[in-house]
């Protein structure tokens, strides 16, 4: 049984693998950084620590968030850790493989590249996002234009 | 491998750098500290052999510590075959350690001709007209018996470890703000004093444990003074080294990586730099070539040089070798400048060496010195002046370090300036950057500086405030002014490297955490001046002004203007020192001259278009073309001012030099600037033409030159 931390972005429910969240963390002061990667959306302290906050918004080719009350999913990395912005926070749920099902074919592009299936509970669908491609993947417009210039 | 002898391998290579140096200091001058701490080293190493069972070690070390105390008590001694016997010793028992490191025993090999030497060298009693004893009778005091000795008071750490405790200090810093936060607001006196001592100590401990990480640099370049004597024996060729600076913090990763890089540049500054004894003599130079090796903290970044006082770069070695090698067309080879062809140094496999030695001119080397360099973030500059020398000059950023920093708002949000990197700060208003021309230049007591906006140059809002903060900044040798809103603090940061979505903007070196916990990043000024596309080149070192400064950027600042019949003109911005306005009535008649008062000078004035033309006009400054106030251009050649007077002012432009050919003596070119048809005065050969004519007085006047 995999075990998935659920969240919101958009409207639509999205899980990734709890053995990779470190904390989950309240909406938080955000330093924008000019210049940066689209989906950089700014560093935050976390205890003294500077970690840079990604906005899965960007990530997914969402609409871009109304408010600043993202929450700020925690991942470790081999790298140090990566802060994911989501819209909200939900319940850890064990899923098991015979619900699962490769992503539908109807998702949008950016998106697509993100998920690596998607499973079905109560009637709801729940979409499991490829972790280490939401961190290190690229936003296709124009961040690895950005890194290129230099 | 058995933790006692990894620290004994790790001691006794840093005692044997040591080594070497003292050697090399008692082989030029008698010293009994110095034989003292020989005699110390050499006597660790061989209590410590005896007691781990390294046998041949202890065998060598020995012999050794017997010779020095035959030198110490006078009954020896010092001549140079017993320095090169000792430096020997050191090799020997080096090859023996690295045996160790590699297969746990001191190996086969006894080095029993070093050791012969070394009893042989001990058996020559002390000279009659040299028996004053290095040391006196006083003896030397022993060290202390057994493994360990004068290293002692160091522990090994895991580095791991070490960053688990920085990240702790941070923490335990922002809980240590909110404590003093809730002090002021209760306004407890008891609890005020309690937070008091908290504040105190956390920064105290902040900075001991940043420290942890940093090594003296002195790591890197122990071995320089052994290997400048050795590779100067070997080509026949005298040198010294001279340091500076050697306790310049680093962090450790960084000493490692450049290493071999400066090691690199000091061989190289021997074999190609410092010439022969008898090219020296001939030159006028003292016989022994000097490479100085200095460091200093600039900014948020360490400073490196290595410079020798040798016959500098051949430019046109470089050229013809680039053509050779078929790297460039011939005909490209001409319209290169000075700084172009030096850039050539650093392509993979070039070399200009006329024949390979063992040391270098094997085409390997400055390609790869870059490389490393920039893979920590550094740079490489390079200066070279003919026959008086070339100086490497090397950039590292400290990625973990405390800098002292100004912290500046700009579009809402703050951000850190390194202070090293801040000249001065100056209030300005709308109209004090206004008032020269056109173009963002401020006028700094007689200077022009540039202007770059801080928001314009970070994409926000463009505008220039009605009122703002200039701070005049520094970005290796180019100087600027960055506008910003406001200037709120100078505090000491922690400088923390950015992630690696981030490390691709070159605009900043890292983030901070201030007071209040917000995270500001901390802008990298010569990354900042980079993309503003201030010009390089503008010399701030009044010590080396005829030294070529190497630019990487292709771009050269131009000053774009108009002369009085309003033709569009522009000048290397260096070649103007400075740009004034004069009343027209000002102008006053000497001799032949049209001058005007200029601080304490005379400044004699020259119309441009006459420089052009050579020709003379009555009435010169009479006429409605020029303003009311003459817009004069200062030009310096050495001491000599002229004043240039131009129409009008109408921009600083960075572009590349792109020149079609010129249409009329005293042009470099004609190029495209801004959509218009630009011509590239040749500032100087104009001002040389007009001093020849001045002292051909003869030469009647011949209207148009050409």
């Amino acid at each position: 049984m995999k075990r998935l931390a659920t969240f919101t972005i958009d409207g639509e429910a999205f899980g990734v693998d709890v053995s990779r969240v470190r904390e989950v963390l309240r909406p938080q002061d955000l330093t924008p950084i000019p210049l940066a990667p689209p989906e950089v959306a700014g560093l935050i302290n976390l205890r003294g620590e500077i970690v840079t906050a990604l906005d899965l918004r960007v990530r997914l080719g969402s609409p871009t968030r109304a408010d600043d009350r993202a929450m700020s999913l925690i991942m470790t990395t081999p790298h140090g850790p990566v802060s994911l912005l989501v819209d909200d926070v939900g319940e850890v749920l064990e899923v098991g493989d015979g619900r699962f099902d490769p992503p539908p074919t109807t998702l949008r592009g950016a998106a697509r590249e993100l998920i690596v299936g998607t499973y079905s509970i109560d009637d709801r669908l729940l979409m499991e996002l490829d972790v280490e491609h939401a961190i290190d993947g690229t936003t296709p417009s124009g961040a690895d234009v950005e890194m290129e210039d230099r | 491998m058995d933790e006692i002898v990894a620290e004994f391998l790790v001691e006794s290579i840093e005692s044997l750098d040591r080594l070497d140096r003292d050697l090399l200091a008692l082989e030029r001058e008698p010293s009994r500290e110095v034989l003292a701490s020989i005699f110390r080293t050499m006597h660790t190493i061989k209590g410590a052999c005896g007691f781990l069972g390294f046998p041949r070690l202890e065998r060598v070390a020995h012999s050794a510590e017997s010779l020095l105390a035959g030198l110490r008590d006078g009954s020896t001694s010092m001549t140079p075959e017993i320095a090169e016997a000792l430096l020997r010793t050191g090799d020997a028992l080096r090859s023996m350690l690295d045996r160790i490191a590699s297969t746990g025993s001191d190996g086969e090999d006894g080095h029993d001709d070093v050791v012969g030497d070394l009893e042989r060298l001990r058996a020559t009693p002390a000279e009659a007209h040299t028996t004053e004893p290095v040391a006196p009778a006083t003896p030397v005091t022993r060290p202390r018996e057994g493994h360990g000795g004068v290293t002692d008071t160091t522990v090994r750490v895991d580095v791991a470890l070490l960053d688990r405790l920085m990240t702790l200090v941070g923490e335990l810093v922002l809980a240590r703000n909110h404590l003093v936060g809730l002090a002021e607001d209760a306004a407890d006196p008891a609890l005020a004093s309690a937070s008091q001592g908290v504040d105190r100590i956390t920064a105290e401990l902040q900075d001991g444990v940043m420290k942890t990480r940093l090594q003296p640099i002195r790591t890197a370049w122990s071995a320089f003074p052994r290997m400048v004597r050795d590779l100067a024996l070997a080509l026949d060729k005298r040198a010294g080294v001279e340091t500076d600076g050697e306790d310049t913090e680093l962090d450790r990763s960084i000493i490692e990586a450049i290493k071999d890089p400066l090691a690199h540049l000091v061989r190289n500054a021997i074999d190609h730099g410092i010439e022969t004894p008898r090219e020296r003599a001939e030159a006028g130079k003292p016989d022994e070539g000097l490479i100085r090796v200095r460091a200093y903290h600039e900014g948020g970044q360490v400073t490196i040089e290595v410079a020798d006082d040798g016959r500098g770069i051949g430019i046109a070695a470089i050229r013809s070798t680039a053509v050779e090698q078929g790297l460039i067309a011939a005909e490209q080879a001409g319209r290169m400048t000075e700084r172009q062809l030096i850039e050539l140094l650093f392509v993979p496999g070039f070399s200009t060496a006329d024949h390979v030695t063992t040391v270098s001119g094997r085409g390997v080397g400055m390609d790869v010195v870059r490389t490393n360099i920039e893979r920590v973030g550094g740079s490489v500059d390079v200066v070279s002046e003919h026959g008086r020398g070339t100086t490497f000059k090397i950039r590292i950023p400290l990625t973990l370090a405390i800098v002292p920093a100004l912290i500046v708002s700009s579009g809402g949000r703050r951000y850190a300036i390194p202070q090293a990197n801040v000249l001065e700060l100056v209030a300005v208003s709308a109209d004090d950057l206004g008032s020269v021309h056109d173009a963002t230049v401020y006028r700094l007591r007689d200077r022009l500086i540039p202007i770059v906006s801080l928001a314009g140059v970070l994409g926000s809002t463009g505008e220039v405030r009605s009122g703002g903060s200039l701070v005049i900044a520094r970005a290796d040798d180019r100087r600027f002014g960055l506008l910003v809103d406001g200037v709120s603090d100078s505090v000491d940061i922690v400088v923390k490297p950015l992630g690696r979505h981030l490390s691709g903007l070159d605009v900043f070196a890292g983030a901070t955490i201030l007071d209040d916990g917000h995270v500001a990043a901390i802008v990298d000024v010569v990354g900042l001046a980079d993309r503003a596309g201030v010009a390089r080149g503008e010399r701030d070192r009044p010590d080396d002004d005829r030294t070529t400064p190497v630019a990487t950027s292709g771009a050269t600042s131009l000053l774009v203007f108009s002369d009085p019949s309003g033709a569009r003109m522009a000048v290397s911005l260096d070649l103007v020192e400075r740009l004034e306005a004069f009343p027209r009535d000002s102008v006053e008649r000497s001799g032949v001259d049209d001058v005007v008062r200029y601080g304490d000078r005379i400044l004699p004035l020259a119309r441009v278009d006459e420089l052009l033309v050579d020709r003379r006009r009555e009435h010169r400054y009479a006429g409605e073309e020029l303003p009311d106030d003459l817009q004069v251009l200062i030009h310096r050649e050495r001491e000599t001012l002229l004043g240039v007077v131009v129409g009008r002012i109408i921009d600083v432009v960075e572009h590349p030099l792109e020149l079609q050919p010129a249409s009329r003596p005293g042009v470099r070119g004609t190029m495209i600037l801004d959509g218009r048809v630009t011509e590239i005065i040749d500032l100087a050969g104009l001002v040389r033409g007009r001093d020849e004519r001045r002292t051909t007085p003869l030469r009647a006047d011949t209207g148009a030159a050409s």
